[in-house]
């Protein structure tokens, strides 16, 4: 029988914010253990949490590009449990009232092929609350220890419908998320970091029912691709239950991502009784609409509606666009680029194949690099004008990689301007005829390629400045006289 | 004693002349008069008001450091009987004063409090001093941080001094929950001071300190100001700032004075109240000179009588003291009123849910962790958590972690907790709407006057029922004073209540001063 797995994701990311959500330490990571600390944090006696507006505003502004309703009243409760990583015994967080409302991520599942869009969907969100992160244990085989730098650094949970229905859609709707929010700065992202982490419920049903069926949590998720595989193995393993005429129980699972195997954490029996209730230490917060505006003011374009504008305006092919788009300071960069030059094609071309290799190749980023939007656009600008051929182009681009100079110093100062002198084509071209008589024979027989070998010759007497078209015109006429 | 008999006396000598001249107060002229020896006079340093220090230190009569050195000796001679502290660093209040005389001879001086001792209670933290809540749980912790009203205390020059005793975490009425010690009441040791701030209130009536600070939950301070023959206020909910105050329950609990007369109150109160950006729930209102709008406000005012606060279970001398300061204040001209606060019967009940189901959760990070006590036998983390918490916690603060965490349960939170928050509105709305007719209200604060120690102790609810005039109050999130009003016949202290409005603290203020200034109550000490 076929099946159809159906997937919510609960994706938990850090919110990139100066300090902490309720205490005034800075947020931060890789420091020395349990430096990032005040009595707040600690949840020393007596102590009080206020409000990091900061954590708000992001939150507010990730719930606005993601299409959210934004709650009028930001509210908070406490989530009451025991764990040493939770320095309170309880976690501020937002239950019934949760900040952001609805709205959805635009995905884009893989395409046919490499070079083709493919099917764009809309996954609709429950919710997505603000909450505090918890500190970090670590294990030892007598005792184990914690670091509470990461504790209470602010942390959104975005909670999707179970509107997912494979490992390939949760893996772009995770990628499209992550972008989407390194776009509005919200977080950085790095799960290598923790900075976003990943709970997926998974259920399955036959194929066309609409019946959900039981669903098991699958716990840390530590990776992009280990959300697909996990996922993946979860579906396999509950299809295979089912067909050894088993039934599914609704229990929370651990994936270890090295193994590729789950084993189970706690079933629904023992799920915790949070006892949330507003948290009396904290006000509710109103959030206006002149807020909001303020806010919605400075966010940046979606990383698939710009996508969508490159191709039409720019005229751009897809697998450019993808690439551009992906990282907003690349795309802001190209604009830049094409807005100078005039040309988007020529400097989408540039951005994407030859300043990306070099800047990985050099271990740059974008905002390193020597070569500004500037620098592409004299380079198009040379090159379409016929000043340059391509590949004295490429040499140009190396060295103003190298060292900044502009291109059209470069190409000055090194006398790199290609030859549309006719006189001096011509002799080049008699030169050219005269020392290859057989191709000028085979050419003269039909086959056309045999010019090739007359146009090397030229370039390689013009040390490549001449001008390939005016090469290729001025011997075709020849030839043929 | 021989107190109860001097009432007629009071009263006729004291209601007419009171308005014509403020002071001195007739009634101390009048006692002084007819019954020189009766009272201890209280000339000894240790007995003068912080006003009256104040103005020894500004016309340099006494320094900081003598007035400290008074304090810490009258500590040692009579502490082993009150026990009112749980310790104290003679080195370091020794410290604050000397640094207190050396402003003051650089011209520095920083106001009334500058080099006056103040006593603070067991759950507000101080820098570098214990910080114990009077529990086995932090018998050995110490604070690394100033709470807000330590640190403003310090601003204003006064000399942090002394962690005085309460009921554990502040859950009690009598100071017998205190892990460590039972604190007596100073005029009868027999007794209890009341609670939870008995430390903080057998204190200053003892003479170990000139004003302190005590938290007031559900009456924590003015129960035992009243038992004790002090001033005590809770200030308006939001007032002053609760950093550095243990929670016990977040939607109650003030930091408040006491003091031997109003005007200190006022005074101390002016050094601690404001907003705080440590604390959300501080609200943002401007400060007055509490101590000079004591003097500018004079009425008459209308005061509201509630009767549900009259009813069985108020012990009749309490009940007729009360009614002859109703009496005082319709002589000197206030319009007395009865206003009806229906929903107070319902008080205690929403109290204890309120109360119980945010201090299970505020006393969760007692987990002996990070801090605090840890079972030395535990064999595991949930093993570590039980053990810890079952030897560190008293079984007062048990019963209300267990009844908390019942109420918040999931099945359990909307006939409780939630229902409990809708009362809890009601008793506001009763408050408030009694003030559109009455500047203030006025009650018994406790139904009885103080009792053996050991008495109600088996019987919580009988405990509970200690703070049945003042529980409405913190639920409403207002002011409220307790003033002495009387003795019993057997020489115990009686308070009266007066309630206010929002953040009106100056008007209440100089409600129970006129009331203090026609009589002599707080002028008598206990003899020790």
């Amino acid at each position: 029988m076929p099946y159809e797995a159906v997937i919510g994701l609960e994706v938990h990311v850090q919110i990139k914010t100066c300090s902490k959500m309720f205490a005034r330490v800075a947020a931060g990571y890789g420091q020395p253990e349990n430096t990032l600390t005040d009595p707040v944090v600690l949840a020393l006696p007596g102590v009080l949490p206020v409000m990091n507006k900061e954590a708000i505003d992001k939150v507010i502004q990730a719930g606005l590009m993601l299409g959210c309703t934004i709650a009028p009243v930001c509210k908070w409760d406490r989530k009451n449990y025991f764990y040493p990583d939770s320095p309170k015994n309880y976690q501020i967080s937002q239950y019934d009232q949760p900040i952001c409302l609805g709205g959805f991520v635009e995905i884009e599942l893989p395409g046919p092929s490499r070079n083709v869009m493919g099917e764009h969907k809309k996954i609709p969100l429950t919710r997505i609350h603000l909450e505090e992160d918890v500190g970090k244990l670590s294990h030892g085989v007598h005792d184990s220890l914690i670091d509470y730098n990461r504790a209470g650094t602010p942390l959104m949970e975005i909670v999707s419908e179970p509107a997912l229905h494979g490992a390939d859609e949760a893996f772009a709707y995770l990628t499209a998320l992550k972008t989407v929010m390194i776009y509005g700065g919200i977080s950085d992202c790095d799960m290598e970091k923790g900075q976003l982490r990943c709970d997926a419920n998974v259920s399955i049903r036959p194929a066309g029912s609409t019946k959900l069926g039981t669903k098991v949590e699958l716990k840390n998720l530590n990776s992009i691709s280990f959300v697909r595989d996990g996922i993946d193995h979860e579906i396999k393993r509950q299809i295979a239950v089912i067909e050894g005429g088993g039934t599914i129980v609704q229990e929370t699972r651990d994936y270890d991502g090295q193994t590729g195997a789950s084993q189970s954490l706690r079933s629904k029996e023992m799920a915790h009784d949070y006892r949330y209730f507003p948290d009396p230490d904290l006000m509710p917060v109103k959030v206006d609409e002149d807020w909001k505006a303020r806010l919605r003011a400075p966010l940046p374009e979606l990383p698939f509606d710009k996508q969508r504008r490159f191709m039409e305006k720019y005229r751009l092919p897809y697998t450019i666009t993808a690439v551009l788009v992906r990282d907003r300071e690349l795309s802001d960069y190209f604009e830049a680029a094409a807005r100078l030059c005039d040309k988007p094609q020529a400097a989408g071309n540039w951005i994407t194949n030859d300043l990306l290799r070099d800047l990985a190749s050099s271990r740059q980023s974008l905002a390193d690099s020597r070569v500004r939007p500037a620098h592409i656009a004299g380079l198009v600008k040379l090159v379409e004008g016929g000043a340059i051929s391509s590949n004295i182009a490429k040499e140009v681009f190396v060295e103003m990689f190298a060292t900044g100079e502009m291109p059209e110093a470069l190409v000055e100062r090194k006398g790199l301007k290609q030859s549309t002198d006719t006189n001096e084509l011509e002799e080049w071209a008699d030169a050219a005829m005269a020392a290859n008589p057989k191709s000028v024979a085979d050419f003269k027989a039909g086959n056309d390629k045999a010019i090739n070998a007359m146009k090397g010759f030229m370039m390689k007497q013009s040390k490549g400045k001449a001008n390939p078209r005016l090469v290729d015109e001025i011997l075709r006429r020849k030839l043929a006289g | 004693m021989l107190i109860n008999f001097q009432f007629p006396i009071l009263k006729q000598g004291t209601n007419r002349l009171a308005h014509r001249s403020r002071w001195p107060p007739c009634s101390l002229w009048l006692f002084d008069l007819l019954l020189p020896n009766i009272f201890p006079v209280s000339s000894e340093l240790y007995f003068q008001t912080a006003a009256e220090l104040g103005e020894m230190l500004a016309t340099k009569k006494i320094s900081a450091v003598e007035l400290a050195q008074t304090i810490i000796e009258r500590t040692k001679a009579i502490d082993g009987r009150v026990r009112a502290f749980n310790s104290f660093d003679e080195s370091d209040a020794l410290a604050q004063a000397s640094a207190s005389d050396a402003r003051r001879a650089a011209g520095q001086a920083r106001g009334p409090l500058d080099g006056i001792p103040v006593g603070l209670k067991d759950v507000i933290s101080v820098a570098g001093q214990p910080l114990t809540a009077s529990s086995k749980m932090l018998a050995q912790f110490v604070s690394p941080y100033d709470a807000t009203v330590a640190r403003k205390l310090r601003e204003a020059g006064a000399v942090c001094w002394g962690r005085l005793n309460l009921d554990e975490f502040a859950m009690g009425s009598s100071t017998e929950n205190s892990a460590f010690h039972v604190t007596s009441n100073p005029w009868d040791l027999a007794r209890v001071p009341g609670g939870s701030s008995g430390g903080s209130a057998a204190a200053v009536a003892a003479g170990e300190a000139v004003v302190s600070l005590g938290s007031d939950t559900g009456g924590s301070i003015r129960q035992p100001a009243a038992l004790c023959n002090l001033a005590g206020l809770k200030p308006t909910y939001g007032l002053v700032s609760r950093y550095g105050l243990i929670a016990f329950a977040s939607s109650l609990d003030q930091i408040g004075p006491f003091g031997r007369t109003v005007e200190d109150v006022a005074i101390t109160l002016g050094a601690i109240a404001g907003h705080d950006e440590r604390d959300s729930t501080s609200f943002r209102t401007g400060i007055p000179d509490y101590r000079a709008e004591l003097k500018k406000r004079r009425g008459p005012w209308k005061l509201g009588i509630p009767r549900e606060y009259f009813g069985t279970g108020l012990d009749p001398e309490v009940g007729a003291a009360v009614q002859r300061a109703i009496d005082h204040y319709q002589k000197a001209g206030c319009a007395i009123k009865e206003v009806s606060l229906p929903h107070t019967e319902y008080g205690v009940a929403a109290y204890y849910i309120i109360a119980t189901a945010e201090a299970s959760s505020n006393l969760a990070r007692y987990d002996g962790i990070r801090y605090g006590h840890r079972s030395k036998t535990a064999t595991d983390i949930l093993d570590l958590y039980f053990k810890s918490r079952a030897e560190g916690f008293g079984p007062e603060v048990k019963r209300r972690i267990i009844l908390g965490t019942y109420v918040l349960s999931s099945g359990y939170y909307d006939a409780y907790y939630l229902r409990a928050q809708k009362v809890r509105t009601l008793i506001r709305q009763d408050f408030l709407k009694a003030y559109q007719e009455v500047d203030a209200i006025l009650t018994p604060t406790s139904p009885t006057p103080a009792f053996r120690k050991g008495e109600k102790s088996a019987d919580p609810l009988a405990m509970y029922l200690s703070d049945i005039y003042t529980i409405t109050v913190n639920l409403a999130g207002l002011p409220g004073i307790s003033i002495p009003c009387g003795f019993t016949g057997n020489g115990l202290p009686i308070g009266l209540q007066l309630i206010g409005q929002p953040y009106l603290e100056a008007d209440l203020l100089a409600i129970a001063r006129a009331y203090e200034q026609a009589h002599d109550w707080h002028t008598r000490h206990p003899k020790l």
